[in-house]
């Protein structure tokens, strides 16, 4: 790519995220050290836009579980294999009724039955609903040698209050780019 | 016993376990990079403590936010001190949680139903 056409590329890719109401991207290695940036960042602004504490307050923990799955359970492809700290892609959008926090990153196809299957579960059901799985799973739920991921996925759906959409792109023979992606409304009363 | 004084950082909570003063308190951010080594002295400590505590143990959350991973150390703390309570030692969960803040009256609410030992819910002002 010569450098005029990959100003050109910046240009249009400003122009997406301005009309997709992106504020912020990452795309990279996900560890501690970068959750701690982000959710400090996004304070920072969310203080600076009065939002309220509630708001505040779901929207930095959906970040600090998104990410955390992504640190503790992303699968590198075949050739990236010796990479240890899991990564990922990280978008933080916001228009004026919502923030929408999504995350991509590498999995095995094996896994996505399991991750399909408490998704669906957690989706069709309510808020009472949600505090039955979760102290179910709480309960039952061992934590695993990485910190167990199913557990986040119902709390963000509890407090939340709205389902998380999803999706799995083929990549390679036996892996798939997993993308969740979660919304918080800015003016709702959560209750 | 000894004494367990851990100072908060903006993603580890404050700990005091303290006996002599009768201080058994969890308050702050809980979101360690690895929670079991956090909270895993921790949770030796009360296991040595149940057994020879006699008074009335007290035991404070104040915490004003923790994630999921620290969500079940936090429910393998009340299970321990659920135990004490079986064993027939006197002991009282308070969880403090920001007047404002339904969903950390909730995860207090949740804990109450899991874990069968007195429990109560204080809200307070954060200013």
């Amino acid at each position: 790519m010569d450098g005029n056409t990959f100003l050109e590329f910046v240009y249009s890719f400003n122009d997406s995220m301005e009309s997709n109401d992106v504020k912020l991207v990452y795309k990279g290695e996900i560890t501690h050290q970068v959750t701690k940036a982000f959710t400090s960042l996004t304070e920072t602004n969310m203080m600076v836009d009065e939002e309220p504490n509630s708001v505040q307050k779901k929207v930095f923990h959906v970040i600090v579980e998104f990410l955390q799955n992504i640190s503790k359970h992303a699968d590198h492809l075949p050739e990236e294999a010796e990479k240890e700290e899991g990564s990922g892609v990280f978008l933080l959008c916001r228009n004026d009724s919502n923030y929408i926090i999504t995350t991509g990153n590498v999995l095995q196809k094996s896994k996505e039955p399991v991750i399909s299957e408490i998704l669906d579960r957690i989706n069709v059901l309510d808020k009472d609903g949600l505090k039955e799985l979760y102290k179910q799973q709480i309960k039952e739920g061992k934590l695993s040698d990485k910190g167990g991921a199913g557990l986040g996925f119902i709390d963000i759906a509890k407090k939340t209050g709205n389902p998380l959409n999803y999706k799995f792109i083929p990549i390679a023979d036996d892996y798939s780019f997993f993308m969740i992606s979660s919304t918080i409304s800015r003016t709702q009363n959560f209750e | 016993m000894e004494v367990i004084k851990i100072v908060g950082t903006d993603d580890t909570p404050s700990v005091t376990l303290d006996v002599a003063n009768e201080i058994f308190e969890i308050s702050g951010r809980s979101l360690p990079e690895d929670v079991a080594v956090f909270y895993e002295p921790i949770l030796d400590w009360i296991d040595r403590y149940s057994e020879e505590a006699t008074g009335k143990t007290i035991f404070n959350f104040k915490l004003v936010y923790f994630n999921t991973a620290s969500s079940k150390m936090i429910l393998d703390i009340l299970l321990k001190l659920e135990e004490m309570h079986e064993a027939g030692k006197d002991v009282l969960i308070r969880w403090h949680y920001p007047e404002d803040d339904e969903d950390m009256e909730e995860a207090g609410e949740e804990y109450a139903d899991i874990v069968d030992v007195p429990f109560e819910q204080i809200s307070y002002s954060l200013d």
